[in-house]
């Protein structure tokens, strides 16, 4: 979405300026001319057809692109383990895209797993055009290193289901199999995700219908898990408004089987723009209003000098909706080379559920 | 309020004797000037070296090569990434810009692992200008000036190629080229080819090596310690040992003028003490003094210190590229630690120089016991103390001459040396005087004698310095001398072609070796070529050359079989150079085996030959021999006999027809020329820090004198009254003097060639590799001795003048003072 | 004596002796000695009798065998080497044979050094000194320069610079001529009477033992 984007657009930005200045941490807008505008790539506009399995692949006219899933899960105990995987994939130039290291495309992947005691993450950087990282759209193949998204014979690119995932990191790693029988969801109208009342947009699409099983490793030792993930499909051009400070994001299972996406992108005018979508148990989606939403922080956590939100009230009164979110652990940070926070959350209320969190800007 | 006004007091001492206060200070700054601006100039270096080492990880980040040490296909990049190994893609090469040739490095920046450390070459510069086109060539500020080339111009390579535009970047390396590793593969003309990948830190588990590369790459374990930092480690020693040695001479000054002010000063330090000034207090502030004059005098000795270190870089590193080929950026850069090192070195040195004297201060009793003055029977048993200390410290040098097996060891001789023979010179030279003083008839002349003896204990610290400064001149001199000889000789044996021609590729060598072919005037084209391998775990060098006459004539062999140059021809035996025969402890008739692309290459020593100057062993063989076994050898280096006469004719018309430059077309006077150049900045340095010492060993004695003339007074003035003149007691004073000095001379100069001894047959084998013969260069003594006595003149001639043109009325005071 | 002004300095049986040659001389045997504020007293004695040995240690510059000195209410023996600068620095004045000046500082400084140390510097008192000693054209001068006289002057000068309590001077006219002497003395006199602090002098010399207020003789380790 229009916040999430500008979000992960600065992380990866900051994370591949980090790269090359070894350690050094850039200005958000810094990079690669995005402070700028998106000119020369191609721009989202309404009306997309979407037409799959192709649009699973990269489309590099666009600027930035990625693949992004949240796993809720836990193991036979029954406590409660979160995990990310992400590839961005960012083009730094727009244009043709020669194959080689004359490809102007780079990619980042981001892993994490989190449990009430602790949140281990890695991050991995790779050139386009040799093959260390990259997407196929048929049959369906995303990887970055060692870190893969693979889809599973027979694959259904309407569901884009069976997936395999992995990724480690230095002290964790991780391998699931995910599997979904309900259609991908359209965010926003359509696919067509406004990001503020201006022309800034982006093509979104998920798959919340995720069920998992597999396995993940901590300290060497083997912990079997099952549960939930949630997939988020998001390209766009358009760089981030300039009164735009950060974002907070939310994808929701409802123990309903219901699924809601909903973020508030905070705008230095104080006016947040809020939106989300419904997403009823066969895949129905439907867009909710700024007015309709009501985010409101109940409890912060002090981290490296910051101050995140990292409890809410969520309200959407027209959807009887009224919960409270809790952290599975508050101190979910990225801790990359462009920091933000993510980790999984459970809420109670008038719903009741497991979900994600992302939180950048603070 | 009380530490001040006793400060004040104390201070107010140097006030009322500025000759002392300038000998202190003079000591202290002479001594941390060239302590630290040895140090910047090692440091300067050490910094280059680990940028060089860094830059993209030469040796100090693990690395995946090829196994037969060529380079790979960057597939193997892309598997290891996959399997979860984090390494990093580098390819490298040469390159000619402009005529020059310069190494390409072409990297991959968002996988070059953070560990890589200072990775000079993204900086603050855009990533994208790097990556994108036209991308960017990352240069030292040298290269960009040697390039003659403004910032973002794009050069052009001698192969017609265009460079991304210049950009300078002031951690660079000089001579090192640095661009996006798809632009290097462009330019070299190696598509997806790789040199070696760069290993990052574990980012989790990953499979063996094997299991993703087969047995394509072997992995090249990271090193603390860089090739040029082991190859430049005896230089900077030696550099080192010079710095050292003045900082010593400068103690020595700081020694002797702290101890006359203190022994001064005790009547003020009981004075102060009866005032109600606590032992402690005064202590403290003592050293308090001591400090913030060691403060001021370590401020004005680190700002000559940096004056001497940018004075003498240019030539330092003219030395370490010559005889290294380690590239030194111009500018010297100065870390903080430098200037804290320098103070410290400059309160810790005041302040060993002082322990004496504080100590003195510190036992002081307040009252002033009547003591018999009993000097002679003191600096007996001082002199036998320092004597026997001497013994001990020879016995030393022996003992390291003896076992000792290293360069260090080498260096801990001449140390010893050194030390040894500068605490035995009191004793030698009141042995020389009390013999000179019981052959003496006249009053006038025992006196002279008996008088030279009893101020040796004042002269003495200055008389070492001076032993010592004239010892290692003597010794580097020697060295110096002995080795340019050797040099020019054995250069004009090497240097035996009259025409040198590096062809840019073999297609135009052909072709200038079909046109030399017919012009009447060549009377030969020497075909010459070279490689490089691995012997041992270090780089060598194997030279082919043709079976030639101008060869078997002139190349200098040290030890050679019978029929050596015939036993070449069929390819089984070889020559090796002094060095490496040295360093692998080989002998004529012994075998080695040389990594060859076909396999092992076994040969047979049939002969050594001195390759001075040359860091890398060398292994000489048949040039048809070093084809056969390495047919990739570029066939572009020839050299040509000539008649003299036709040399410039026919260069010019080389140089017209094929547009051959200087560096390509050479004639041997050029080349000599050119490499005597190069020699002898390589011992400029030595010979500069040579000087130094000895000017601060002519201060030493110059001040010494100066703070004893005062105290001479008492011992002047009765013969003034019996009625010798004033002037006769200057003359006589002046007389004494330089006989002192003179003996000290002529005891340095056994010492001397001892140094040089030392050099030339301990150090320069384990620094260099190499032996020279042992020359002895009288008229250099000669003029060593007068330079010496000179400086002992210029020291003397001054206390002299005063003390001849001094009023009586000063004369007479010390008889009306004297208690 | 006139004890009904306050004592200053008290001595009571203190002994003291050297190892000489190998041999233990009993320099000091017991001897009592009262000093009260501005009283004078000379202390005559044989060469080697022992008198500048007992005002060493009552100045605190040397340590006794036995017996006690107290200075201004202080037990000398008790104090650390720190206690008895201080001792000397704020309450006792010392001049000796020698003068004792501070060679690399001129005559100001010099006078002042000791009151400044003791941190009680006193502008008009120093300004008073001065004059009485007729020093003023002398200020600018270094030690060297004067003449024995004028150094003792300096000397005496400093010792009284932070009004002691009690002036110990060990031969202060020893190296002056008779005249020189006579004239130090009845300066130092005027000057002591002048602060109201005790004197003790040593000398050998009667006739300028007759100036004082009282002598004392000490003579075999004892005071008569």
């Amino acid at each position: 979405m229009n916040d999430r984007f500008g979000v992960t657009r600065r992380a990866f930005a900051g994370a591949v300026i980090a790269a090359g200045l070894g350690g050094r941490l850039a200005r958000a807008q810094g990079f690669a001319g995005l402070g700028a505008d998106g000119k020369g790539f191609t721009p989202a506009t309404p009306g997309k057809v979407f037409s799959f399995p192709a649009d699973h692949g990269p489309h590099p006219d666009f600027r930035i692109e990625w693949w992004y899933v949240t796993a809720n899960l836990v193991d036979r105990s029954g406590a409660a383990f979160g995990v990310q995987w992400t590839l961005f994939r960012q083009a730094m130039k727009p244009g043709g895209q020669p194959q080689g290291w004359a490809s102007q495309q780079i990619w980042m992947g981001h892993a994490a797993v989190t449990t009430a005691e602790l949140h281990r993450f890695s991050e991995t950087f790779a050139r386009g055009g040799v093959g260390q990282a990259g997407v196929d759209a048929t049959p369906f193949h995303g990887w970055i290193d060692s870190w893969n998204m693979r889809g599973l014979a027979p694959i259904n690119d309407m569901n884009i289901a069976p997936l395999e995932l992995n990724a480690s990191g230095a002290d964790f790693s991780y391998a699931l199999r995910l599997d979904a029988n309900q259609p991908l969801v359209l965010e926003g109208d359509a696919g067509y995700s406004r990001k503020s009342e201006r022309e800034q947009a982006s093509y979104y699409y998920s798959q919340p219908f995720f069920a998992v099983s597999g396995r993940v490793t901590l300290d060497d030792k083997p912990i079997e898990v099952i549960g939930m993930a949630w997939m988020d499909r998001e390209w766009s051009s358009q760089p981030l408004a300039s009164d735009q400070t950060g974002w907070d994001w939310l994808a929701l299972h409802l123990n309903s089987g219901e699924k809601l996406m909903l973020y508030r992108l905070r705008q230095t005018d104080g006016r947040d723009y809020r939106t989300g979508n419904w997403i009823s148990p066969d895949g129905r989606s439907e867009q909710i209003s700024t007015a309709d939403i009501k985010m409101t922080p109940t409890a912060f956590t002090p981290i490296e000098a910051r101050k995140l939100p990292t409890a809410w009230r969520i309200e959407i009164p027209t959807r009887g909706l009224s919960i409270e979110t809790t952290a599975l652990n508050p101190l979910s940070w990225m801790g990359t080379s462009f920091s933000y926070w993510e980790g999984p959350i459970s809420f109670t209320g008038s719903h009741a559920g497991v979900g994600y969190l992302e939180m950048t800007g603070y | 309020m009380r530490v001040i006004w006793i400060l004040a007091t104390l201070l107010s001492h140097w006030r009322r004797h500025p000759m002392q206060l300038a000998t202190l200070l003079i000591g202290l700054v002479s001594a941390t000037a060239l302590w630290s601006g040895v140090q910047a100039l090692n440091q300067q270096a050490r910094l280059s070296y680990d940028r060089a080492a860094a830059t993209f990880g030469g040796a100090r980040t693990s690395t995946l090569v090829a196994r037969d040490g060529a380079s790979f296909p960057q597939q193997l990049f892309v598997d290891l990434r996959r399997a979860g190994w984090p390494v990093s893609p580098v390819l490298e090469g040469r390159l000619q810009v402009g005529g020059r040739s310069f190494r390409l490095l072409g990297i991959e920046p968002i996988t070059l692992p953070i560990e890589v450390g200072n990775a000079p070459a993204i900086g603050k510069a855009d990533l994208q200008s790097f990556i994108a086109p036209p991308g960017q060539t990352l240069v030292a500020p040298e290269t960009l000036a040697e390039l003659d080339q403004p910032e973002g111009a794009a050069p052009i390579s001698s192969g017609g190629a265009t460079l991304p535009p210049l950009h300078a970047q002031p951690q660079m390396v000089p001579g090192v080229l640095v661009v996006d590793i798809g632009i290097a593969q462009g330019l070299l003309n190696r598509p997806d080819q790789i040199s070696r990948l760069l290993i990052g830190k574990p980012r989790g588990p990953h499979p063996p090596l094997e299991a993703v590369t087969g047995d394509k790459l072997r992995l090249v374990a990271a090193d603390s310690e860089s090739d040029l930092e082991r190859l430049t480690d005896s230089f900077h020693l030696n550099l080192t040992a010079f710095g050292l040695l003045s900082f010593f001479v400068g103690l020595f000054i700081v020694n002797s003028a702290i101890g006359l002010a203190f022994e001064q000063r005790l009547p003020m330090l009981r004075t102060l003490r009866a005032c109600g000034v606590s032992a402690r207090l005064l202590n403290a502030v003592l050293v308090l003094e001591l400090v913030t004059l060691a403060l001021v005098a370590g401020l004005i000795g680190l700002v000559c210190g940096y004056l001497i270190a940018a004075l003498l870089l240019p030539d330092v590193a003219a030395s370490l590229r010559g005889l290294y080929g380690a590239e030194i950026p111009g500018e010297l850069t100065l870390k903080p630690a430098w200037w804290f090192a320098g103070i410290a070195i400059s309160i810790i040195g005041a302040l060993a120089a002082a322990t004496a004297s504080l100590l003195k201060a510190i036992r002081l009793p307040v009252l002033a016991a009547a003591q018999p003055y009993a000097w002679q029977q003191a600096q007996h048993r001082w002199l036998m103390l320092q004597a026997g200390l001497a013994l001990v410290v020879l016995t030393a040098a022996g003992c390291f001459l003896w076992f000792g097996d290293s360069l260090l060891s080498g260096f801990a001789v001449l140390a010893a040396l050194l030390l040894g023979a500068a605490l035995l010179l009191p004793a030698m030279l009141e042995l020389v005087l009390s013999v000179g003083q019981r052959s003496a008839r006249r009053a006038i002349t025992v006196w002279f004698w008996a008088d030279s003896r009893q101020q040796l204990s004042g002269l003495s610290l200055a008389l070492m310095a001076l032993l010592l400064a004239l010892a290692v001149n003597v010794g580097v001199g020697t060295m110096v001398e002995t080795f340019s000889r050797t040099f020019i000789t054995w250069l004009d044996g090497r240097l035996s072609a009259d025409i040198y021609i590096n062809a840019p590729d073999n297609a135009q060598a052909t072709d200038i070796k079909t046109w030399l072919r017919q012009r009447p005037e060549v009377q030969a084209i020497l075909p010459g070529g070279r490689t490089e391998a691995q012997l041992d775990g270090a780089p060598i060098e194997i030279v082919g050359l043709p079976d030639h006459a101008t060869y078997r004539d002139h190349w200098p062999l040290l030890q050679s079989t019978a029929n050596a140059w015939v036993r070449l021809r069929p390819g089984d035996a070889g020559f090796v150079s002094e060095q490496l025969a040295r360093r692998l402890n080989l002998g004529l008739g012994d075998h080695i085996e040389v990594p060859a692309p076909g396999g092992k290459w076994t040969l047979e020593i049939v002969g050594i030959y001195a390759d001075y100057g040359n860091p890398k062993g060398q292994i000489t063989v048949n040039i048809a021999a070093l084809l056969r076994r390495f047919p990739a050898i570029p066939q572009t280096r020839f050299g040509l006999r000539v008649a003299p006469p036709e040399i410039p004719a026919l260069m010019s018309a080389l140089q017209s027809k094929f547009g051959l430059d200087a560096r390509n077309l050479l004639d041997q006077a050029t080349l000599k020329a050119e490499s005597r150049r190069i020699f002898n900045r390589t011992f400029a340095v030595t010979a500069a820090l040579n000087a130094f010492t000895l000017g601060v060993a002519g201060i030493a004695l110059l001040t010494s004198l100066l703070t004893l003339g005062n105290s001479r007074l008492p011992h002047l003035a009765p013969l003034w009254a019996i009625g010798i003149t004033r002037r006769r007691l200057a003359a006589i004073e002046l007389l004494k003097t330089l006989s002192v000095a003179l003996i000290t001379t002529l005891l340095a100069l056994p010492l001397g060639l001892l140094v040089a001894w030392c050099l030339i047959a301990v150090v320069n084998v384990k620094a260099f590799g190499w032996r020279l013969p042992f020359h002895v260069f009288p008229l250099q003594l000669i003029k060593l001795v007068a330079v010496a006595m000179l400086a002992a003149l210029a020291a003397a001639l001054v206390p002299a003048l005063k003390l001849a043109r001094m009023q009586p009325a000063s004369l007479i005071k010390i008889f009306a003072d004297e208690r | 004596m006139t004890s009904d002004r306050q004592i200053v300095l008290s001595v009571r049986e203190l002994t003291k002796a050297y190892r000489s040659a190998g041999e233990r001389v009993e320099v000091l045997r017991g001897v009592n000695l009262d000093i009260s504020a501005g009283e004078r007293v000379a202390l005559t004695g044989e060469s080697g009798s022992g008198k500048s040995t007992l005002l060493h240690l009552i100045a605190g510059l040397d340590r006794a065998d036995g017996g006690k000195i107290t200075l201004d209410g202080a037990a000398v023996g008790d104090l650390t080497d720190s206690g008895r600068a201080a001792l000397r620095r704020d309450r006792l004045g010392l001049v000796f044979q020698q003068f004792n000046l501070i060679p690399s500082l001129n005559v100001e400084d010099n006078l002042a050094f000791q009151a400044r140390i003791a941190g009680r510097h006193d502008a008009a008192w120093h300004a008073e000194l001065v004059k009485r000693l007729g020093l003023s054209t002398l200020l600018k001068r270094y030690p060297e320069q004067l003449s024995g006289g004028q150094q003792q002057r300096v000397a005496i000068g400093r010792a009284l610079a932070t009004k002691p309590l009690l002036v110990l001077a060990d031969e202060p006219t020893g190296n002056l001529d008779e005249a020189t002497a006579d004239d130090v003395l009845a300066l130092t006199r005027d000057l002591v009477s002048r602060t109201g602090c005790g004197f003790l002098m040593v000398t050998h010399s009667a006739r300028l033992a007759a100036t004082l207020d009282r002598r004392i003789n000490l003579s075999a380790g004892l005071i008569a």
